[in-house]
């Protein structure tokens, strides 16, 4: 039997509360979300944490899913659930309903958030590949305000973000394009786990061609990476299998796979290939579609 | 640190350390050890419990993060009167369980996934179970007892009004259905 460190707990009442509460303690307290990251790292001592602040009473303030005509904002605290089941969400980021679909199973997702899934910065994180290929800013906030930080800064390393101490994540923001569609797809070993590779694709056209593109991949390098040589080589093409093809193959050079148990090297790059294809494909089809 | 919480309709109060897991907490500090524990990886759903009435896996919260909500284990399934949910007469008739560790996560889960769909298809039941193991009965039995229980939402008429060919029920599944009304609208 694993149980984890001994440790004080306390509850956040309010999202000013719960940062006065993190700047006292400094670096020894760590906020405590769905807890389906942590708590497993708390019973494995991987994370050792002396003082925890559970943020749930917080669901009602940082849990929401916000469209707007230019962007959406999602709470920190909305639960993979939530985002599953948004069919407001479904309608303008496919993305999201795509890869809720196949993350963790249905009462893993009763729990996890999207900011701890951010925060957690672990590189086979779908949700950060998701983020990371949307372009999504991070809203941090600390006691003298907010700053919102770009997903391409957000994730300094495995484990590793831009979140300070006696500062917190409060929501995620997705711009809106008009002429703008995206997909997920995910190889996995069995239902429920950790991406062999995962891959998202945000497509946007203008004039029958691909305006700018963007594919990001999960389980292939450090972290959840977007692989700028792919978004140079659609811009300004017409969209098509070749082309698909071809992105495919730069995506798989230019990505950085291990072996590890779940596959080789050479696999995961393969797969690179084929998941660019087809999420390229797909989010092509939705745009022609007339879905956003 | 003091945690109170209402099992099973019922509010109880302990003292507790702060890192001591829910799964823990029902089966040592309550007794209640229909809850099984079967992991350290959150993998084997085997722990689930419902908070608030949705499905949980009671190895990944804590008893501390559970103070002040509705926890129902399986020990909280059968009604007041003993009946047993038709979730549970599911898995007796159909060989839904054999050595019955999985079970109780197992009809904690797809209780849940019946109240909130009553005609679940058989992809939504594998769905729902998907994050739970069972080492015996291969699921196709488990799929089988959730959808019986989704055919007979008020469970097996009494045993006394009942054929009987039905009094052996868990051999003769197929008799037994035959002999209930289907309810219309099920699951096709
Ligand atoms: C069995 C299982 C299978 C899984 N499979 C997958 C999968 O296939 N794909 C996948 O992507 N994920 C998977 N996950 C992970 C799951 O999605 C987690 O829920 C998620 O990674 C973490 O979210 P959480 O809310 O539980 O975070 P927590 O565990 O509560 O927190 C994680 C980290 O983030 C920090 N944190 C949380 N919220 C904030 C905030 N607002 N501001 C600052 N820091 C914060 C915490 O301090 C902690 O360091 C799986 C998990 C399990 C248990
Ligand atoms: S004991 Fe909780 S999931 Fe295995
Ligand atoms: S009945 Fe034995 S594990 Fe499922």
């Amino acid at each position: 039997m694993q149980v984890p460190g001994p440790f004080e707990y306390d509850r956040a009442t309010s999202v000013d509360q719960a940062i006065g509460l993190l700047e006292r303690r400094g670096e020894t307290a760590r906020l405590i979300a769905g807890g389906h990251s942590l708590l497993p790292m708390m019973k494995l001592r991987l994370a050792d944490v002396e003082y925890l602040i559970d943020i749930n009473d917080l669901h009602d303030e940082l849990g929401y899913v916000l469209v707007e005509s230019d962007r959406v904002r999602l709470g920190a605290l909305t639960r993979h659930r939530e985002l599953l089941e948004s069919d407001e969400l479904a309608a303008v980021l496919p993305i999201f309903r795509d890869a809720e679909r196949v993350i963790a199973d249905p009462v893993v997702r009763n729990r996890g958030t999207i900011g701890g899934s951010l925060c957690q910065a672990d590189p086979s994180e779908d949700l950060s590949a998701v983020c990371s290929c949307l372009d999504a800013e991070c809203v941090i906030r600390g006691s003298t305000g907010q700053r919102v930080v770009p997903m391409a800064e957000f994730h300094r390393g495995p484990y590793e973000t831009a979140v300070g101490d006696g500062e917190m994540l409060v929501e995620v923001r997705v711009p809106r394009h008009p002429d703008s569609s995206s997909a997920f797809e995910k190889v996995e070993r069995r239902a429920g786990d950790w991406a062999v590779v995962s891959a998202a694709a945000v497509v946007t056209m203008a004039g029958g061609v691909i305006a700018d593109a963007r594919v990001g991949f999960a389980a292939v390098g450090p972290h959840t990476v977007v692989i700028p040589a792919v978004s140079e080589l659609l811009r300004g093409e017409a969209p098509g299998e070749q082309l698909y093809e071809r992105a495919g193959a730069a995506a798989a050079e230019h990505c950085d796979p291990t072996t590890d148990m779940r596959g080789t090297a050479a696999y995961k790059r393969h797969l690179v290939q084929e998941l660019t294809r087809r999420t390229l494909r797909r989010a092509v089809q939705r745009i022609s579609d007339g879905g956003s | 640190m003091q945690v109170t919480m209402t099992v099973n309709g019922t509010e109880v109060t302990r003292e507790v350390e702060p890192r001591l897991l829910l799964v823990h907490f029902l089966r040592d500090h309550l007794g209640l050890t229909g809850t099984h524990w079967g992991c350290d990886t959150s993998n084997c759903g085997t722990c689930v419990v419902w908070m608030d009435g949705e499905p949980v896996k009671s190895c990944t919260v804590l008893a501390a993060m559970a103070s002040g909500h509705e926890v129902r284990t399986v020990e909280g399934l059968a009604h007041e009167d003993g009946t047993l949910d038709p979730i549970q007469q599911g898995f007796m008739r159909c060989h839904g369980l054999q050595c019955g560790f999985c079970t109780p996560g197992m009809m904690m889960t797809t209780r849940a996934l019946l109240d909130r769909d009553p005609h679940p298809s058989e992809s939504d039941i594998r769905e729902a179970i998907s994050g739970q193991i069972c080492r015996c009965t291969g699921y196709a039995t488990i799929v089988r007892s959730v959808r019986w229980a989704a055919e007979h939402p008020d469970g097996a008429v009494p045993a006394a009004e009942e054929e009987p060919a039905a009094a052996e029920p868990a051999t003769e599944p197929a008799a037994t259905e035959a002999a209930q009304p289907v309810p219309t609208g099920s699951a096709s």
